[in-house]
Order: C-alpha cells, then structure tokens, then sequence
C-alpha cells in the first residue's frame, strides 16, 4: 500500500510542477508582451508570436524582428510561444482582442491552426506567416508565407558541392557522410530531400551517399557521429551537415583522425551562422549554404503592404546568399549571429 | 563436472550480465568496421573506436556513478541534464570575458565557479528531499525544468564558443597518448569506490536506502548521508557538463546534456543496481554506461536508418533488461530445474553486502509498520 501511496504522491507532484511550469512560462510570455509598445495614433500594430528561443538562429530572428519593427516605427506585440501551440493560440486570440493590424507568426507545428485563423479572419485581420509554413484546407486564412524554403537549401547545398570539387580538383568517386538534423523536423527532411534530388538528377553515377545519420543539429551530436562515420567508413570524402553546428562538431572528430577538414574531406553545410563563418575563412569548412533568419526588415515591408491592402506574393523567400571560402573573410565582420 | 560449478559461480556474479552484453555489442560492430578493435598513433595520441566510445561515455559514466549513489538511498535525480547544462554555460561564459582565454589561472576559476554551481543545485535537490521531505522525483523536477532556463539565461541563448587550449584538455584533450577525460573519470570512480568500499560509507548509503527511518534510530544520521548524496551526484553531472562544453568548445544552454539523465538511470539499471535502493554497484554502473554509448555508437556505425534509431535502441533496452531478470532467464532457458533456483533468489546477482537482506520489499514494509 505504501508504495502505490508514494507513487500517488509522486504522480500528482509531477503534475502539479508542470501546471506550475506551464504558468512560469505564460507569465514570461505576457510580460514580454508589452516590450515595445507606446505611443498611438495611426501607428500599425503588429502581434507577432515567436516559437521560442530554441537556438541561436532564433535568437537572431526574434532579434531582427523587433529591431525591424522599431526602425519602421511599428507597435510590436511579441510573444514567445516556449515551442508549445497552446501558448501560441492564445497569444494569437489576444490579438485578435486587442484588435492589432496585422498578425505575424512561426508557427510551432504544422497542423491545428483552423480555428484561431477562422477567428482572425471574421475579426478581419490578416496573418502572416513567417519561417515556417502549415497545412490548412483553407487557403485564405493566411494572406501570405515568408521564409526560407528548406527544399531549396538542399539544391543549393548540392550545386554548391559541385563547385567544391571543381574547385578542389577533385576526381573519382564521391562519398558523402550526410549529417541529419532532429529526425522529423521539417528543415532535416528538405535538405536531405532537395540534396538527393540534385545528386539523383545530375550525379548518379559519381556521387553516393555512404552514410547518413542524425546528429539533432548539435555540435556533441555532429562530433560523435563524425566519429563513428569516419571508423566506420575511412574512405569519406565528402561531408554535407544540414546545420554549421554539426559540421563545427565534426570538424574535431576529423582533426582527431588525423585529417584535414576541407582538404581531405570537403565540408558543405547550411545556415552561415557567425562561428561556420570563422571555421570557413580558416579554410576548415568549404561552403556554407545561407538560410537567413533575419527577415525582419522583409517582414515589415510586407507587413505595410498587407496593411494597406496591396496584393502580396503567396511566397516570399528570404534573401539569403552562398558563400564559399574567398567570400567568407569578407562576410565574417558583418555576421550578425 | 569442475567446470558447470564455475560457470555458475560465473553467471552469477553480478556483472557478467552487463560484461557479456557489452562483449555482444562490440562484436557486433566487426562485420560493419573491419578494424573496429584496432587502435592506432594518429598526432601522437591513441585513436580507434575503443578509444572514441570511452572518450564520448566518460560523461555518461559520471554522471551515473553520481547516479549511482542516489538510487541507492532509494531517491533519483532528474536535475542532472540541467546540472550539466549550468555548469559548462557558466564556465564557457566566464572563460569567454577572459582577454587571455589560454591563462591557466582564469581557465581553473572558471572552472571552480561552474562547479560551486553545481554544488549548489545539490545542495538544494539535498535540502528538498531530506529536510523537506519532498520526493525525490518532484524536488530534483525543479532543478530539471529551472536550471535548463537558468542555463540559458547565462548564454544569452546563444551558443558560447570558447578557444582556450587548457580548458580543451579536460573533456577533448589527450594527456599520455589517451583521452584525458578517462584519467577524470578513473580518479572519480576510484574514489567513490574506495570511500564506499573501503570505508563504511558506502553501508551507511545501503542502509539510508534500506530504510531510512530504521538507520535513524540506530544512530545514522540518514538526512546527512542523503544531502551528500545529491550533492556528489550533482558533482558528478558538473564535472560531466565542464567535459562536455570541453568537447566541443562550446557551452549550448538548449541541447548540452539532454536527456542524459535518463540514460544515466539506465546505465545504473543495466549495472545491476536496484531502483528501490539499499544495494548499488559502480563497477556495474561503469559497465552500464559503457554499453549505452556502445550501443549509440553501433547505431552510427551499422547503418540503422535514422527514423529508426529509437526503436532499435529501445528493443536492444529491453532484451538487455529481459536477459538480466533472473524471473525470464529461468522461464526461457532454465525450465522447471533453475525456475526455483534463480526465481526465488533476487540476492544472487546483487553485491552481497549485509544491506542485501533489507532491499527486499516485503523486509522494508514489514520494518515500518513495526
């Protein structure tokens, strides 16, 4: 008796401390709410809720974003989401009551947005979405996506690789170790897909993937699996890291096994975060496929036209670059992230 | 007929489990890399796939010989991840404003501040369970949700990359040809088992996790034995977190040490220690972390598809765990012979201390309500 006690206790515990957490982080989210309101009049407000702040491309998106709306001279409504769509639905709804302009938003998963947009659309309130896009029956419950499109970074990431082994001079076969991101997330299975596509349309015979796996976009994580890779199959000679971050990881594991990072093992990856930069202008990683999260001054661009009533795109790709390693000294200093 | 009593004495020794589970994955690895056992000089250390696993298990290893210790005194600790993330953020973070990051001095006080942090979470993990009187699920939960937010703050959300050449050697750095974590992770296993096993505190531990209400009154003072307990443990998960910001040279408040404390408690498990408390073995622990990042790095190597990782690792867990209960030993291979054998005999493969005989649910309840 005692111990099914004990594990009542215990059970109702662990709800009681995630209720408690739950409200810790919706606290957090309405107290940031109001960061950069002020003034009135005519001003556009806009409600944009955030994701969250699960990394250093977030960071520097949320970043931009309230930059931007302070440059443009914009009333920002921010909230962070702590990657849960409740939160985000009910930040969302409070727009909606609030009245704001336009509404923008990352939306944390792809399905389930119905409803709250139907909200907004009868409160005639347009959305938009950024970074990342949803499924909806529905078309016109948002008026228009801006973000990177993953698919494409993976062409690219491919196109960039032939430069690589022109560049290098490479001949003979080429065996590429592919690092995953998190397994299921959208950016992991589009660069892979958009990679593969090129490889199968234009190098069937010469490219092959020897081996992939996933290193959850982190550096221990790109670092270890390199490791195991570079065991397991000596012969690699080619590395293409959905992330910076796990190519930096492996970087380490290929200097352990006593090679050179972009000369024994050519090194393609995405993103263009500020230390991929570093490693690239020492000539550590060859390419880096930018996906740029500092679309804020696109988004307030957007966010007038929409305001105004102006027609938009559908899809709005972020301006994004591909650097290799003569242009990464000259792009270091201005890497924002 | 020499040799059938031996081999038992042999199976029942409580690591032959683990050892022969280990011996399996690593086998299992040589059709895939040829040379898996090879170990050669590459830049004038050692490097091989033997090499890589312990270089890359020595966290795990200690944060679950911490682990260990808890579990003993029937407690858990769920802030470990968390303790590994505040650790190695403070640290990188506090290295990072050094105008010389390579000056040995700023590198060991950043060091020293990332471990007194840790330290601190124990100590309050320690103050919840044994003065409050919280279960240990719930208190160390705190720490698990907080302290990955805490992390955070420190790094700003970003990722903090660190370039100092002493700070590398602790966790990515080689000292006499081998890793110079394993020489970290040897002095803090012998430590703890010449304090646990040479002294009588690794008894007094058994006994707290055994009954703690029974150790009190005869005279252990129970509450003391379970705050150092927590404290170690979050020891343990500090050094582990300064190792790994030192692999890779970088301290991420989001992904350093997720979810590590669930394979530590597997690690402990897969050892052979009781989640009830009152028995623990480190030697087992040690082995049981070895065989989880083997088991990780087999998945890298065999070529497991990656949407089915998780699933091949968690069918691996449990014939692990199958192979080690005695219960499904006995009705698989043994029959009705070994059935009353090994069925009825949970002490066998435990560490034959005297706090054996209280590890046994019925003794602990009967012993409280007398």
């Amino acid at each position: 008796m005692l111990s099914r006690r004990n594990f009542l206790t215990a059970a109702v515990g662990v709800a009681a401390a995630g209720g408690l957490a739950a409200c810790a982080k919706e606290d957090d989210s309405s107290s940031g709410s109001d960061s950069s309101s002020g003034g009135g009049g005519k001003k556009i407000t806009l409600g944009f809720a955030q994701v969250g702040s699960e990394s250093g491309w977030r960071t520097a998106n949320t970043k931009s974003v309230k930059e931007a709306a302070k440059d443009a001279g914009y009333t920002l409504k921010f909230s962070d989401a702590q990657q849960k769509q409740e939160n985000q639905i009910s930040a969302i709804r409070s727009y909606i009551a609030q009245k704001v302009n336009v509404i923008a938003f990352s939306p944390v998963v792809v399905t389930g947005w119905d409803a709250v947009l139907k909200e907004a659309k009868t409160a005639k309130i347009p959305v938009i979405l950024t970074d990342r896009s949803i499924e909806t029956s529905d078309d016109s419950l948002y008026v228009s996506f801006i973000g990177s499109d993953f698919i494409d970074e993976g062409r690219r990431a491919a196109k960039m690789l032939e430069k690589v082994l022109e560049k290098a001079g490479h001949k003979g076969a080429v065996k590429i170790a592919q690092l995953e991101g998190t397994t299921g997330a959208a950016p992991a299975i589009e660069r892979a897909k958009g990679f593969k596509e090129i490889m199968d349309a234009e190098h069937k015979d010469d490219w092959k993937v020897v081996v992939s796996q996933t290193g959850d976009f982190t550096r221990a994580g790109g670092k270890q699996v390199m490791a195991a890779f570079l065991q397991s199959n000596p012969d690699i000679n080619v590395l293409y890291a959905h992330n910076d971050d796990m190519a930096l990881g492996a970087i380490q594991s290929i200097e352990a096994a006593g090679k050179k990072p972009g000369k024994d093992i050519l090194i393609v990856s995405v993103d263009g975060v500020k230390d991929g930069f570093v490693a690239m202008s020492e000539g550590k990683i060859n390419g880096i496929v930018e996906c740029n999260p500092l679309l804020g001054p696109q988004l307030m661009e957007l966010v007038k036209k929409v305001n105004d009533g102006e027609t938009v795109e559908r899809r709005i790709k972020t301006k994004e670059g591909d650097f290799l390693q003569e242009q990464a000294k000259e792009a270091l200093p201005t890497r924002k992230y | 007929m020499t040799t059938t009593p031996r081999w038992r004495t042999l199976t029942r020794h409580h690591l032959f489990w683990p050892v022969a589970v280990l011996v399996v994955l690593l086998l299992v690895n040589v059709p895939f890399t040829p040379d898996f056992f090879s170990i050669k000089m590459t830049d004038g250390h050692l490097y091989g796939s033997l090499v890589s696993i312990v270089l890359f298990g020595s966290p795990l290893i200690l944060v679950a010989v911490g682990m260990t210790l808890v579990i003993a005194t029937g407690g858990i600790d769920l802030s470990v991840g968390a303790v590994v993330a505040i650790t190695g953020a403070l640290t990188c973070s506090y290295i990072s404003d050094q105008a010389d990051q390579d000056a040995l001095s700023g590198v060991l006080l950043a060091m020293g501040i990332g471990l007194v942090a840790a330290v601190v979470c124990g100590l309050w993990n320690g103050f919840l369970v044994a003065r409050m009187g919280i279960q240990p699920i719930i208190a160390t939960l705190i720490i698990m949700v907080a302290g990955r937010g805490v992390a955070q703050l420190i790094t700003d959300g970003q990722i903090i990359t660190v370039n100092s050449e002493p700070y590398k050697l602790i966790g990515g750095g080689y000292w006499l040809t081998l890793p110079f974590s394993i020489f970290v992770v040897a002095a803090v296993v012998a430590v703890t088992v010449a304090l646990t096993r040479r002294t009588a505190l690794g008894l007094l531990v058994e006994s707290v996790g055994g009954n703690a209400e029974a150790s009190r009154l005869v005279g252990i003072r129970s509450r003391r034995i379970k705050i150092m307990v927590y404290v170690f443990c979050a020891l343990c998960a500090g050094i582990a977190g300064l190792m790994i910001s030192s692999n890779t040279s970088a301290a991420d408040g989001n992904n350093a040490g997720l979810w590590i404390e669930l394979d530590a408690i597997l690690a402990v498990v897969i050892g052979g220690t009781s989640l009830l408390g009152g028995r623990f073995s480190i030697g087992g622990t040690v082995v049981g972390a070895l065989v989880i990042q083997t088991l990780t790095t087999t998945i890298y190597t065999i070529g497991v598809p990656t949407q089915t990782n998780l699933v091949f690792k968690a069918a691996v867990v449990i014939i692990v765990c199958l192979m080690q209960s005695p219960k499904f030993r006995a009705k698989v291979f043994g029959g009705g012979r070994l059935g009353g054998r090994f069925g009825g005999k949970r002490g066998d493969r435990s560490t034959a201390t005297p706090a054996d005989t209280a590890a046994t649910p019925e003794t602990v309840r009967t012993m409280e309500v007398s």
